[in-house]
C-alpha cells in the first residue's frame, strides 16, 4: 500500500514537488494548523513540522530563532501530535516531522513512535541521527508505518548514499551544500550542486530526491531541483515569517510568498512563463 | 591471594560505546570528517615518531613530567590519610588542557587541517589552543559564551594577545554549551580545511577516547611517580569533573587496579536547587553535542541551564565514559556547592600556597567528606588540575 508521500510523489510526477518547513509553534502554538492547511492551498505538497530542540546545531540563525521562540511560547510534543491531528482532520497532506533526537528520546522512541501513527504522521527526519545510529528506530519506524528520510550531503561518498537510499523511504533529503540551514545566496548554491545531484541520482535509485538547504525564491527552486523530484524550502519561509509576524494580514503575505515559491507569480496574478518552469516535467 | 574482581577494562567498542553511552549524533556532513580522524587517531596512536614527538613536545614546551607535591600540612590538618597532589597547575598554561591541544595540533597538522577551531568555558581549553596553534603557526579561531568572557577576561586577553579570534557566542545561555553548539556549525560548514579542537572527553566518537587518552600521561605518571616515593598504589583517586578529561586523565590508568576512584561534579547553588551542573547527581541520559550520556533536560527533552560558580564546570553535559563508570559503579560521583568549592579555594591556598583553579577546588572540597573516612596508613591522590589566576577577578568578590 502506498503511504501519503509516495502517493504525492506519484500524483506530482508532472510537476516538481514542494515540500515546506515550519517550526511547530512558531510564530505562536495558535498559528501551525493555520499556516500548514493554507501552504497547502497554496501550493505545498509535503509538510515538514519541526520539532524545537534547544540547542538545534545543524541549524542557522533563523531556524535557532523559530525553535527559540516556540520553546518560549510553551511548545511541548504532545502539543505537535495534537496539530498533528488537527490537521490531519481536514487535510490529506503529507506531514514529516523533523526533530533531534533527544526530545524523542526522552518522550520515549516507543511512546514517540505509537503517537506519530496514532495521529497521522507520516515521515520522520532526524538530522543528528546519521545512518550509523539509524538502528536506533529503525524497527519501530516500519512497525508503525512513518518513512525514515536520511540526509546526505555533498561530501557524502558514493557507498553511504547507496546506504541512505537502502535505510530511507518517501524521500532522501539532500542537503545542497556543507553548512547549517539558512537561506543563501542562490549562484553560491548552485556552484556546486548540480555535480553533487548528479552523483545523487546515480546512487539513489529506490527513492524520490528532494534538495534542500538554502533555496529562497522560485527562481532558486526552478534552478536546484531541475533534475530531481523537488525541493525544500524552511529558512526563507520562517524569514519572510518573521518579517510579517505580527502585521495585520501577515498570513496573507505568508502565502502569497508561498504561492510565488511554488508558481513564480502572486495568488491571482498572471502566470509568467519562465524557461524551464518548476511545472513542467524535466528530463527526470 | 586476593580475589581479581575488577574485569580488564576495554572501552570503548568500535562503534565508540562504552556501555550504552557516546556514538556518533552528528548530522551526515560531519561523518566523513569523523570516519577521516579516526583513521589519522589510529594510525598516529600506533607511530613511533607521533608519539615521540607528542611527547618532546610535552617534555620541552609543557613541561612534563608534573611534580606529584606531597601536602604535608593539608595532610596535617585532616589527621588521616597521606595527601598528594599531581601538580596539573604547573603545565604550561596553567592547566592540564594542553596536553590535549598538542596532542590533537599535532593530528591537524598530520591530515593538513589549515585552520583550527574550538570552544571554551572557563578559558583554560581556548588558551591551550590558542597556545599550540601559535607554536605550530595555525590560523585559530575560539568560540566563547559572551558570559564567559566577561567572567574570564584575562583568558580572552590572553587568547587574543597569542593571536588567535574569540568569536562571542550570544545564542542561548552564552556559556560553553553555546560556544559548543557554535563550534560545532562552523565546523559543518567548513569541514574540508578545518579541524575542531574539542576541549574535553565529550562529542561524538573518537573524540571521547581521543581526549582521554592525550590527558592518560596524568595518571600514567602519578602511578609511576608514587610507586617511587610510596612503592604502592594510592586508595583514593579524586579530581573534578566538568566535561571529565582531567578525571579521565588521572582515572583510566587506575580503572583495573583496586583503587577508589571518586570523581567530583559541581553543585551550584546546590543539587536540590534548579542552579546546579551536577550532570550524573541530577541527569538523566539523552544525546548532546554528538554523544549520548547523562544531561541535564526537562520533560520535553531540551537542554537546561547549568550553573556553577567555576565557568569550567558550567555545562549541563558529561563525557560518555563517565556515565558508563557511573552506571557501573567503578567510580563514585559527588557534587560539591560553589561556597564549598570556595571554601577549598581558601584552604589549599592558606595551607599549600597554591591557589587552584575553581575547577579544581570542589575536587579539594570532597575532602571535607572523605578525609573523615580515611585511615592514616591510606594515600590519597588528588588531580589540580589547574591554576586560579584566571579565577581570581571571582575569587576576590568572596575573600
Ligand atoms: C583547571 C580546570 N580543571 C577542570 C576543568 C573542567 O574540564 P574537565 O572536566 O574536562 O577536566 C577545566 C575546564 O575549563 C579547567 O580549566
Amino acid at each position: 500500500m502506498m503511504n501519503r508521500i509516495q502517493q504525492t510523489f506519484a500524483k506530482t510526477e508532472d510537476h516538481k514537488c514542494m515540500s515546506l518547513f515550519i517550526t511547530a509553534g512558531f510564530p505562536t502554538i495558535e498559528d501551525t494548523v493555520e499556516l500548514v492547511l493554507g501552504f497547502e492551498k497554496n501550493g505545498a505538497d509535503i509538510i515538514e513540522l519541526g520539532i524545537p530542540f534547544s540547542d538545534p546545531l545543524a541549524d542557522g540563525p533563523t531556524i535557532q530563532y523559530s525553535s527559540n521562540l516556540a520553546i518560549s511560547n510553551g511548545i511541548t510534543m504532545n502539543k505537535i501530535f495534537d496539530m498533528v491531528k488537527q490537521i490531519r482532520s481536514q487535510s490529506e497532506i503529507p506531514l514529516v516531522l523533523m526533530g533531534y533526537i533527544n526530545p524523542m528520546l526522552r518522550y520515549g522512541l516507543t511512546s514517540f513512535f505509537e503517537k506519530a501513527q496514532e495521529v497521522g504522521v507520516d515521515g520522520l527526519i532526524v538530522p543528528d541521527l546519521p545512518l550509523d545510529e539509524g538502528h536506533m528506530i529503525h524497527d519501530l519506524a516500519t512497525t508503525h508505518g512513518i518513512n525514515i528520510i536520511n540526509l546526505i550531503a555533498p561530501n557524502t561518498t558514493n557507498e553511504r548514499m547507496q546506504l541512505a537510499d537502502q535505510q530511507s523511504s518517501g524521500f532522501v533529503y539532500c542537503v545542497s551544500v556543507t553548512g547549517v540551514t539558512g537561506a543563501r545566496d542562490g549562484s553560491e548554491v548552485q556552484k556546486s550542486v548540480d555535480q553533487f545531484i548528479e552523483r545523487s541520482k546515480e546512487h539513489i535509485t529506490n527513492n524520490p530526491i528532494m534538495v534542500g538547504f538554502g533555496i529562497k525564491s522560485y527562481e532558486d527552486a526552478c534552478n536546484i531541483s531541475k533534475n530531481v523530484e523537488g525541493y525544500i524550502v524552511g529558512s526563507a519561509l520562517i524569514e519572510n515569517i518573521k518579517e510579517h509576524f505580527p502585521k495585520p494580514e501577515w498570513k496573507s503575505e505568508i502565502f502569497d510568498f508561498v504561492h510565488r515559491l511554488k508558481f513564480g507569480y502572486s495568488r491571482g496574478g498572471t502566470r509568467r512563463l519562465t524557461k524551464g518552469s518548476i511545472s513542467l516535467k524535466t528530463d527526470i | 591471594m586476593p580475589e581479581v574482581t575488577i574485569e580488564t577494562y576495554q572501552q570503548p567498542n568500535a562503534k565508540g560505546y562504552f556501555g550504552s553511552y557516546g556514538g556518533k549524533f552528528v548530522p551526515e556532513t560531519l561523518i566523513p570528517a569523523l570516519v577521516e580522524l579516526e583513521a589519522a587517531y589510529k594510525e598516529a596512536e600506533l607511530d613511533a615518531s607521533f608519539q615521540h614527538e607528542y611527547l618532546r613536545l610535552l617534555h620541552e614546551y609543557v613541561g612534563r613530567p608534573t611534580e606529584l607535591s606531597y601536602a604535608n600540612r593539608l595532610t596535617e590538618h585532616y589527621g588521616k590519610a597521606k595527601i598528594y597532589l599531581k601538580r596539573e597547575d604547573l603545565c604550561h598554561t596553567g592547566a592540564h588542557k594542553i596536553n590535549n591541544a598538542i596532542g590533537q595540533i599535532l593530528l591537524a597538522q598530520r591530515m593538513g587541517k589549515k585552520r583550527i577551531i574550538a570552544e571554551t568555558g572557563a578559558g583554560q581549553h581556548g588558551v591551550a589552543t590558542a597556545t599550540a596553534c601559535a607554536k605550530f603557526g595555525i590560523e585559530c579561531v575560539v568560540y566563547m559564551g559572551a558570559e564567559d568572557m566577561v567572567r574570564q577576561k584575562l583568558n580572552v586577553d590572553r587568547m587574543r594577545l597569542m593571536g588567535a579570534e574569540v568569536r562571542s557566542v550570544e545564542s542561548g545561555s552564552k556559556t560553553l554549551k553555546d560556544a559548543t553548539n557554535e563550534a560545532i556549525r562552523d565546523w559543518v560548514t567548513n569541514v574540508e580545511d578545518t579541524f575542531y579542537i574539542i576541549g574535553s572527553v565529550v562529542g561524538p566518537h573518537p573524540y571521547p577516547m581521543m581526549v582521554r587518552n592525550f590527558h592518560r600521561i596524568i595518571g600514567d605518571e602519578t602511578k609511576k611517580q608514587l610507586f617511587e616515593l610510596e612503592q604502592r598504589l594510592p586508595d583514593y583517586v579524586v579530581a573534578c569533573v566538568g566535561g571529565g578529561s582531567n578525571a579521565m586523565g588521572i582515572f583510566y590508568p587506575f580503572i583495573n587496579d583496586p583503587v577508589t576512584i571518586i570523581g567530583v561534579e559541581a553543585g551550584g547553588l546546590g543539587v536540590d536547587t534548579n542552579q546546579t551542573a551536577a550532570t550524573l547527581t541530577k541527569g538523566k541520559p539523552g544525546v548532546l553535542h554528538g554523544s549520548m550520556s547523562y544531561l541535564l533536560h526537562d520533560e520535553e527533552g531540551q537542554i537546561e541551564l547549568a550553573h556553577s560558580i567555576s565557568a569550567g564546570l558550567d555545562y549541563p553535559g558529561i563525557g560518555p565514559e563517565h556515565a558508563h563508570l557511573f552506571d557501573t559503579k567503578r567510580v563514585s560521583y559527588h557534587a560539591v556547592t560553589d561556597a564549598q568549592a570556595l571554601e577549598g579555594v581558601r584552604l589549599l591556598s592558606r595551607l599549600e600556597g597554591i591557589i587552584p583553579a575553581l575547577e579544581t577546588a570542589h575536587a579539594f572540597a570532597w575532602l571535607e567528606e572523605l578525609m573523615p573516612t580515611t585511615k592514616k596508613d591510606e594515600i590519597v591522590v588528588v588531580n589540580c588540575s589547574g591554576r586560579g589566576d584566571k579565577d581570581m577577578t571571582t575569587i576576590s568578590a568572596y575573600i
